[in-house]
């Protein structure tokens, strides 16, 4: 008979430091953390010495000195004696502004040609392939370069519009595509709640106001719908009764508060009127549109291949016409797929506006870390602040990532 | 014969009745064209569209194309050949070819070094890229960054060489020590390589620097195509083993260590490489000793290289968490330390899941190193929007420089990405 006795106790010797697997993991630990120490105090030191040589400091009072540069392209009120701070915001909305609009039509343009790829239709099938490979294998920077290029170089000038010999024509003779940027016809109300800036502020809350209350309105008559059909089988026709809960307000609202549209005109050197859309805006936008477009068609492309051909049969089997096993059973089981990848490729978006600097956008980059960064000197401020407004922007979106990854993930029993 | 005795005898038939052949309509290319091009009315007009649009895009660019000059000594001249014609003026590729491929600065009866480290670097690519070659030549694929190096920049050769051989004491020190133990191998290679190249340092005398040299080049003539190859090639696989030891360390189970690679990652994954290259052009030589000039060159492949590593590390972590659990159980098992566990069963397994994410980083890579032209580098993109379009002779001509660099561009991006599907037919081990 054995007897199973404890392995014999070991006293603590130095070279079970490195051998015991005990205590390994701490003593690797501790040296991670003072070889990080010390290289921060190693940089830290360094960067002091630097600065003192040059007679330098940190400080973030530039923020609040005038910044002493035009903006073109703003969204909020800014002139040249603004701060720098002002400056930045107004660097931030462009490029938050542009990020929204290249992550709408680059969604557009994703599905789209994700879709297209897979139609039975060779031609189109390999037009779209073209698509994606070429823009997929040329850097993004150079598309900008291009656009650009369009937009400046082959576009005529205002002056081509002028008189009876005039080179160039206005678009369905409502907008003007010129260098300078694209005129389109803006919407205003003659009848508003008053002609002042403000006044015309409450007539677009009261649009908006306006569809929400649709959104929701839609959304009643949807579920009631759906009640109806659970209890009787039947599902009563609910397109009109939407069509007129979205429209018939918008229509009414619009006649009673006078909507009429402002069509840019062509006064001395410049267009005059309507809504002006710089060339820059337009370069990076649909740069970042079609590039960024190419690699959703891919996930887009990959998410519905990943939907495996038996939920199509079974479907089939069940008797569900083709259009319904698309919205029914395709969809929801690809958009588990193709959504997480479509928010990064979103954040992708977000940070490629950063090359906005190229083109002479005022994206965040081009004031903060361009003109400002130049003008004051404070490199290290402006370069850290940058970083971190684009950090924020990150943890934001992949913070949505993760909530929208939870709550689809599969339910395991 | 008469008729009613014909009529009397019965038909048997002695041989196949010959296969007619299928209507025309149900086979060859006309069944083809039928089925995928015309298939429903709906189908028939996205068709037709397809191939109005082909037609509008082939019938603007061919002309162009075809008409092209490719000799004229600038565009004024090409503008007047062409007369009016539509027509590409080509001639200003191939009077700009070295400054497209080159950069304006580099020393023009120099070309032949960057060009032969260029097409050396097929030779030392191809054993890391194709299994089946000869493994001798991976030694040429070791010794080939200090033959680059010496061809590029030129200088003392003894540079390359102290450099090389303080990686051969430490690649014999690990040799040694590896058996061991992994740590003191790896450590003690370190130490004997910073040993050599301390020693190398103080023998090696500056005055010398004549000897074995090459006329040197400073590394801000470096520009065009050149700069975004090298960029491109040096930063991918610097960062692939930093990469790797990233994600490991992210998936380690000390917090300490795992918690420094998880911020390090999210906030280099967080930012955009354009702000890192700012922090390489203007805030980086603040953190390094005063009295040391690290070039700007330098300072663009460190904030590349943690960029592109940040990325790499995210591939693999994928990969690691993607090997079932029984792997590491069986490594374990088999009583194999951590080191060895990685090195010969998890990593392989895992890095070849990774090969598609780590293709499309590199990619991706590659297609960024053409933002250093923001921070004032002449690279490809930098070249064409500075010296070239700014210069009297050719000031107004884009379209066959752009059409130029997106070729260069895509040739070798689309050549990266079918190389990593075939690699993947390759190490596909799984039944089909």
């Amino acid at each position: 008979m054995t007897i199973l006795t404890d392995p014999p106790k070991e006293s603590f010797r130095l070279s079970m430091l490195l051998n015991d697997t005990r205590y390994r993991s701490l003593t690797f630990q501790v040296i991670a953390a003072i070889a990080l120490a010390f290289s921060i105090l190693y940089l830290a030191n360094n960067l002091a010495r630097n600065l003192a040589d040059q007679g330098l400091s940190i400080s973030f009072a530039f923020l609040g000195a005038p910044a002493g540069y035009d903006i073109n392209q703003r969204l909020i009120e800014y002139t040249s004696q603004s701060t720098n701070l002002r400056a930045a915001f107004v660097g931030i909305l462009n490029t938050l502004l542009v990020a929204f609009l290249a992550c709408v039509t680059a969604t557009i343009f994703g599905v789209l040609a994700g879709v297209l790829r897979l139609s039975k239709n060779w031609l189109v099938a390999k037009i779209m392939a073209f698509y994606v490979e070429i823009f997929r294998n040329i850097p993004v920077l150079i598309w900008i370069i291009i656009i650009f290029t369009i937009m400046t170089a082959v576009l005529p000038g205002p002056r081509a519009f002028r008189g009876d010999d005039a080179t160039a024509s206005m678009f369905l003779g409502v907008s003007a595509f010129t260098n300078r940027g694209i005129y389109i016809p803006g919407p205003y109300f003659t009848r508003g709640f008053g002609a002042a800036e403000l006044g015309a502020v409450w007539d677009w809350v009261l649009v908006l106001g306006l569809l929400v209350a649709s959104f929701f309105g839609a959304r009643a008559v949807n579920a009631r719908a759906t009640r109806i059909q659970e209890a009787t089988g039947i599902r009563p026709a609910t397109l009109t009764t939407n069509l007129a809960i979205w429209f018939g307000p918008l229509i009414v609202v619009a006649l009673a508060l006078g909507l009429t549209f402002e069509i840019p005109e062509l006064k001395g050197f410049n267009f005059k009127g309507g809504i002006k859309v710089g060339g820059p805006l337009i370069a990076i936008w649909f740069a970042l549109s079609i590039y960024t477009g190419a690699f959703i068609a891919e996930n887009v492309r990959a998410g519905i291949l990943a939907v495996s051909k038996g939920q199509t049969e079974a479907a089939a089997a069940l008797g569900i016409r083709p259009g319904r096993i698309m919205s029914l059973v395709i969809l929801p089981q690809a958009l588990r797929v193709i959504i997480p990848p479509l928010i990064s490729n979103y954040l992708n978006i977000t940070k490629n506006s950063s090359l906005a600097i190229l083109v002479g956008y005022a994206d965040v980059t081009a004031t903060l870390g361009g003109i400002t960064l130049n003008q004051t000197g404070r490199a290290i401020e402006c370069v850290l602040l940058l970083m971190l407004f684009y950090l924020v922007i990150s943890l934001l979106i992949s913070g949505i990532i993760n909530i929208y990854n939870n709550s689809v993930k599969l339910k395991e029993r | 014969m008469s008729d009613t005795h014909s009529q009397s005898v019965a038909f048997v038939r002695t041989e196949d009745v010959p296969p007619a052949p299928p209507p025309a309509n149900a086979t060859g290319p006309v069944k083809w064209i039928k089925d995928n091009l015309f298939a429903t009315p709906a189908n028939s007009v996205l068709t037709v569209i397809a191939l109005l649009v082909i037609y509008m895009v082939l019938s603007g660019t061919l002309p162009w194309v075809f008409n092209g000059i490719w000799d004229s000594p600038s565009l004024a001249v090409c503008r007047e050949m062409l007369n009016g014609e539509s027509g590409a003026c080509f001639a200003v590729l191939t009077e700009r070819w070295n400054q497209l491929l080159f950069g304006f600065k580099y020393p023009s009866d120099l070309y032949w070094r960057p060009a032969l480290a260029f097409a050396l670097l097929f030779v030392a690519a191809a054993p890391v890229l194709f299994f089946d070659l000869p493994r001798k030549i991976l030694i040429f694929t070791g010794l080939y960054p200090f033959i680059a190096y010496y061809l590029i920049w030129g200088g003392s050769i003894f540079t390359p060489l102290l450099a090389l051989a303080g990686f051969v004491a430490g690649g014999y020190v690990y040799q040694r020590f590896v058996k061991g133990s992994f740590a003191v191998g790896f450590f003690g290679a370190i130490a004997a390589a910073v040993l050599v190249w301390t020693i190398g340092g103080f023998i090696i005398p500056s005055s010398e620097i004549t000897e074995g040299a090459m006329q040197s080049v400073q590394s801000r003539d470096l520009g065009g195509f050149m700069l975004n190859m090298m960029l491109g090639v040096t930063c991918v696989s610097l960062s692939l083993p930093i990469g790797i030891a990233l994600a490991l360390g992210r998936q380690s189970s000390m917090p300490i260590i795992k918690y420094i690679c998880v911020v390090f990652i999210e906030f280099i994954r967080g930012v955009p490489l354009i702000t890192l290259l700012f922090v390489a052009s203007v805030m980086l030589s603040y953190f390094f000793p005063p009295e040391a000039t690290v070039d700007l060159f330098l300072r663009v492949v460190i904030m590349i290289t943690i960029f592109s590593a940040a990325y790499i590390a995210e591939v693999v972590r994928g990969g690691l968490a993607a090997l079932p659990k029984g792997q590491y159980e069986a490594a374990d098992s088999l009583g194999l330390d951590y080191t060895q566990a990685m090195r010969l069963i998890i990593l392989p397994q895992a890095l070849k899941i990774s090969i598609p994410g780590i293709v499309n980083v590199s990619v991706g890579l590659f297609k960024d190193t053409t933002l250093v032209s923001v921070i004032s580098m002449f690279d490809m993109v930098g070249m064409i929007r500075g010296p070239i379009l700014a210069s009297t002779e050719w000031n107004g001509v884009y379209w066959e420089l752009f059409a130029f660099a997106a070729l260069l561009f895509f040739i070798v991006c689309y050549g990266i990405s079918q190389y990593s599907q075939w690699l993947e037919r390759r190490l596909a081990t799984d039944h089909k």
